[in-house]
């Protein structure tokens, strides 16, 4: 039964069994805290070196210094791939907030059918960026798609090339972008509206607000965490984007929709530039902590503010 | 949380210009519906319609043809980067990538979740800080990493190579998840069961497992459709035959140089999208719900 | 000129129905309470009135108006909920003033209107702080101020006590009376707690499963009980109840059912004999503290007392009195004793019945004989 001490006073020492259930937690914990520590450290920590060496297409270990930023920063490409995220960043997010919001009040107008609409609105949650950004590749692209089907409903000089425009193509990427999100962020902001008391809309159509008033001063104050919490998940969506891009433009036309992670796909793997990929790959995570370590300090004040109260 | 709003903020308006407003309301659900649905209206038309079809009416129109036989063509003899087997061999790399990681990892985390909200130790709450850092790391910074991970362990380009990392990474988010849900269930059924005699596997298997199909069906859910729809690690850490189908997909929709035969596209993308889809629609309302009460905090 | 009158109302959720042919008159500078158990359709009664709530069939009146389909705002009504409602994200000053802001009310009137109320409820050191920072009672008092800023034609509080513990229902009941008997605003009062009915209200308006079953004072709802619901609900601890037979022969008197042989006479006044008929089967009802103890040198001589005997089960300290359980029959009746009069576990009492104070009900009907 235990495997223990048996010679003299057995209350000596706990029996081995004993004192693995004393730990078991932490024995349960323990590879996944190794997994994660590796993962997220171990990593960080290997890409962060390289990014201060020479590597080009095979890992160098000594360190060089911060010339690989200086080279990617001074890279034309580079600004363009910046550029394109924050423009890009910034018009999906309000894009997306202001639709999903819209909607999520929309809904929230006691309709019928709503599980339907809920559903439309919520597949492309569902789909893959990749099936996304193909199918609206082949809507977008004016030889096969909506130009070309007004051109054959008789409007022959309607334009819509955007996808291959150099100046427009960033904002199909934002409207593909917004397609794939609103309904997500629909479903959170439906969520916070249902969670407001009805006793305060009561009592605002009592004292005589009209309705868009009361959403104005009273409704959508109220949900203000689901407003950060929104944010915070679009921004870090959108400084990763990916997939959605190489479906939809493969970065192009030329490299006018290209974005830093396709850049650090690129010097990686097409240029065998390892070590300025890195660095490419740590800026990416620089602009993550911009948006998430605030968030996270905003929202452990916020916890304890709470905590303190109750 | 009530499913449908406890008041009607159109309710108290006269009926005329209730109606009025309801109307207003519908027809604006509908106009974004459009924004919606059609596209994916579009695609399933067009896994219907011929190429002679596509080259005289263009990707855009009612269908002119009506044919099956691009699903069973996209399915088993469409040739994608080499080989003619259609995506058939793709779509089952997906399934024996996507099966074994959702469940392992969905296990684990609600294991960890477990130990994280009700065996709590010092220092506790700074680990589970540190494991859900992984669920914002950034797809680029850990591409080398694992590249020479999976070579070490003599798993490059192999499902297995990227089930193990999709464990990995799920289980930031699945930790995250199973620990927010657990940390509801009140302290003292655990001290209850702790004075029956009851341990450590026990209290797990009696009473939180069977607490916990609501956080199981958010979490499998988010697994099998991320997973599923990952595409950075499936496109690199595979190759040839061995790809999943969000690798496959980009191979074949282009293809450079030959005419597109659209119908077998639009069949394949769709069948690519088929599973998480399904899922969805299925699992849609019950995910939702689980994920609306956490990630409200 | 009545402030508030409802006309044969109905209201139905789909095919249930909710509140059936209501009929109320409320004249100005009343209070009158709503008074029910859960689900008897008293909140929804309240929200008709303010007009959150459609009517099914039926009319209701504010003033000499008709307002069925009027909404809130121009109601002239105002309504402290019982979750009170204030604005989270606002200050008090805020919460209070946004009616006005809505309705357009310029700035200097909205300032003299909101020191009036602050003045009134001695909320002024409360105004720049936000709902979170405030006690339940001070939240309590800023829904009303909200309320009361409007001066409105009707007042309606939806169980504005239930979410304060014992003690400080109490103390806001108090305040809320003297409110009431400083403003003497017109109000309509929802409430479970029998006993705010009693201690607020100038009238009771008694419902259960969306019928009023009675709409009186306070006085005649717990003395002269319309049926066996009222009778029961008001009063603590309440009326017990005894199936008994009105007597065949002698001097005027009730029989109680389950005599077992013994004689339980108990004397009844001649016209209510009269009126009810001999030998028809009755279910008595007598309240707690009009079982007494029968002491034959001290207790009073009051027309009409009955005595009976009975084992005593349970008893009760409260302080102010003692509860005493006593087996009658088959049942368990329960008694009202003096604290230097109480008895002891498993004794014999003898108890003095005030038969003046009795109330005879119909059996089937539950109606008040």
């Amino acid at each position: 039964m235990t495997f223990g001490f048996v010679s003299g006073a057995p209350n000596q020492s706990r029996p081995l069994r004993e004192r693995l259930t004393a730990i078991m937690p932490q024995l349960v914990l323990g590879p996944s805290l190794l997994a994660s520590f590796i993962y997220v450290f171990v990593f960080s920590g290997w890409t962060i070196w390289i990014s201060l060496s020479n590597s080009t297409i095979l890992p160098d270990y000594s360190i060089a210094g911060f010339h690989q930023y200086v080279e990617l920063w001074s890279n034309e490409r580079w600004r363009i791939a910046y550029t394109n995220l924050f423009l890009f960043s910034s018009l999906y997010v309000v894009g997306t907030t202001a639709i999903g919001l819209f909607l999520a009040i929309l809904i929230d107008q006691r309709i019928r059918a709503e599980a339907l609409w809920r559903t439309i609105y919520l597949y492309p949650l569902a789909v893959s960026f990749i099936v996304t950004g193909t199918v609206w590749r082949w809507l977008l692209s004016p030889s096969t798609g909506i130009e070309s089907l007004v051109h054959q409903l008789g409007w022959t000089s309607f334009k819509f090339d955007w996808l291959v425009n150099r100046e427009m193509a960033i904002y199909t990427v934002v409207i593909t972008g917004i397609w794939q999100a609103s309904g997500f962020v629909m479903a959170l902001f439906l969520a916070g509206l249902r969670s407001v008391d009805p006793d305060l809309i009561k009592a605002a159509q009592i004292d005589g607000a009209s309705m868009p008033r009361i959403y104005r001063r009273i409704i959508l104050p109220a949900i203000g965490p689901i407003f950060v919490a929104v944010l915070v998940v679009l921004l870090q969506s959108a400084i990763k984007i990916f997939d959605l891009v190489i479906a939809l433009t493969g970065g192009g036309p030329g490299i006018a929709t290209t974005v830093p992670s396709i850049y650090v796909y690129d010097l990686i793997f097409q240029r065998g530039q390892m070590a300025e990929g890195a660095a490419a790959a740590m800026m990416i995570l620089f602009a993550l902590s911009l948006v998430l370590v605030p968030y996270m300090i905003w929202s452990n004040w916020r916890q304890r503010r709470e905590a303190g109260r109750a | 949380m009530p499913d449908v709003a406890a008041y009607d903020p159109l309710g108290v308006a006269g009926t005329w210009r209730r109606r009025r407003a309801k109307l207003v309301v519908y027809v604006l659900l509908g106009l974004f519906a459009l924004y919606y649905v059609v596209p994916l209206a579009i695609v399933v038309l067009n896994s219907f319609r011929s190429l002679p079809d596509f080259s005289r009416n263009g990707l855009i129109s009612l269908p002119h043809s009506f044919s099956l036989e691009y699903w069973s063509l996209a399915w088993s003899k469409f040739c994608v980067g080499g080989t003619c087997k259609g995506i058939e061999p793709f779509f089952y790399n997906s399934v024996a990538m996507v099966v074994p990681a959702t469940i392992i990892s969905t296990a684990i985390g609600s294991l960890n979740g477990y130990v994280l909200s009700k065996w709590r130790f010092t220092g506790s709450e700074i680990l589970f800080g540190l494991m859900t850092l992984g669920v914002f790391m950034p797809g680029q910074m850990v591409l080398l990493p694992w590249a020479r991970v999976l070579g070490l362990l003599g798993l490059s380009n192999t499902i297995a190579g990227l089930v193990l990392i999709h464990c990995v990474q799920g289980l930031s988010f699945t930790t995250l998840f199973c620990r927010n849900y657990y940390v509801n269930i009140p302290d003292d059924l655990i001290k209850a069961a702790r004075i029956d005699g009851a341990g450590f596997w026990r209290i797990f298997r009696k009473i939180v497992l069977p607490l916990s199909p609501p956080i199981l069906i958010v979490t499998v859910i988010w697994q099998f459709t991320n997973i599923w729809n990952e595409f950075l690690f499936a496109v690199i850490f595979s190759s040839g035959t061995n790809q999943p189908i969000t690798a496959a997909l980009v191979a074949l929709s282009s293809g450079g140089m030959a005419v597109h035969q659209y119908g077998i596209e639009s069949a394949a993308v769709l069948m690519a999208a088929l599973p998480p889809l399904l899922v969805y629609l299925f699992g849609g309302r019950y995910f939702l719900r689980g994920l609306t009460q956490g990630a409200i905090k | 000129m009545a402030s508030l009158t409802i006309r044969n109302l109905n209201k139905s959720f789909g095919s249930v129905a909710v509140l059936k042919g209501i009929d109320l008159e409320v004249k100005t500078g009343e209070f009158v309470v709503l008074v029910g158990p859960s689900g008897c359709g008293k909140s929804t009664l309240l929200a008709m009135i303010a007009g959150l709530e459609s009517v099914s069939s039926g009319e209701i009146r504010i003033g000499d108006r008709v307002v069925n389909g009027v909404p809130p705002k121009d109601r002239d009504i105002a309504m402290v909920f019982q979750s009170y409602a204030l604005y989270p994200t606002m200050t008090v000053r805020a919460n209070i003033t946004f009616g006005m802001e809505s309705r357009g009310v310029p700035k200097q009137a909205r300032a003299e209107a909101l020191a009036r109320v602050a003045g009134l409820l001695q909320i002024e050191s409360l105004l720049g702080r936000k709902p979170s920072q405030l006690s339940g009672g001070q939240r309590q008092r800023v829904a009303m101020g909200r309320a009361l800023v409007r001066d409105p034609a009707l007042f309606l509080f939806d169980e504005p006590l239930s979410n304060l513990d014992a003690k400080l229902r109490v103390e806001m009941r108090t305040e809320i009376k003297k409110l009431y008997q400083r403003l003497n605003k017109t109000t309509i009062y929802v409430t479970h707690d029998q006993v705010e009915a009693m201690t607020l209200a100038s009238r009771i308006a008694v419902m259960h499963q969306g019928r009023l079953q009675q709409f009186a004072e306070p006085r005649t709802v717990y003395d002269r009980p319309a049926n066996m619901f009222v009778a029961g609900f008001m009063g603590s601890p309440s009326m017990n109840f005894l199936p008994a037979q009105i007597a065949v022969s002698g001097p005027a008197a009730v029989v109680l059912a389950e005599s077992e042989g013994q004689a339980m006479r108990l004397p009844l006044p001649d016209k209510v004999v009269a009126s009810a008929g001999e030998g028809r089967r009755v279910v008595l009802g007598i309240r707690p503290e009009n079982l007494t103890r029968y002491d034959r040198g001290r207790t009073e001589e009051k027309p009409y007392l009955g005595t009976i005997q009975a084992p005593v089960e349970v008893v009760e300290p409260t302080g102010a009195e003692t509860i005493t359980i006593v087996r009658i029959g088959s049942r368990e009746v329960i008694a009202c004793f003096e604290p230097d009069a109480a008895p002891a576990v498993g004794e014999t009492v003898t108890l003095a019945v005030d038969m003046a104070k009795a109330c005879l009900f119909d059996p089937e009907t539950e109606m008040l004989i």
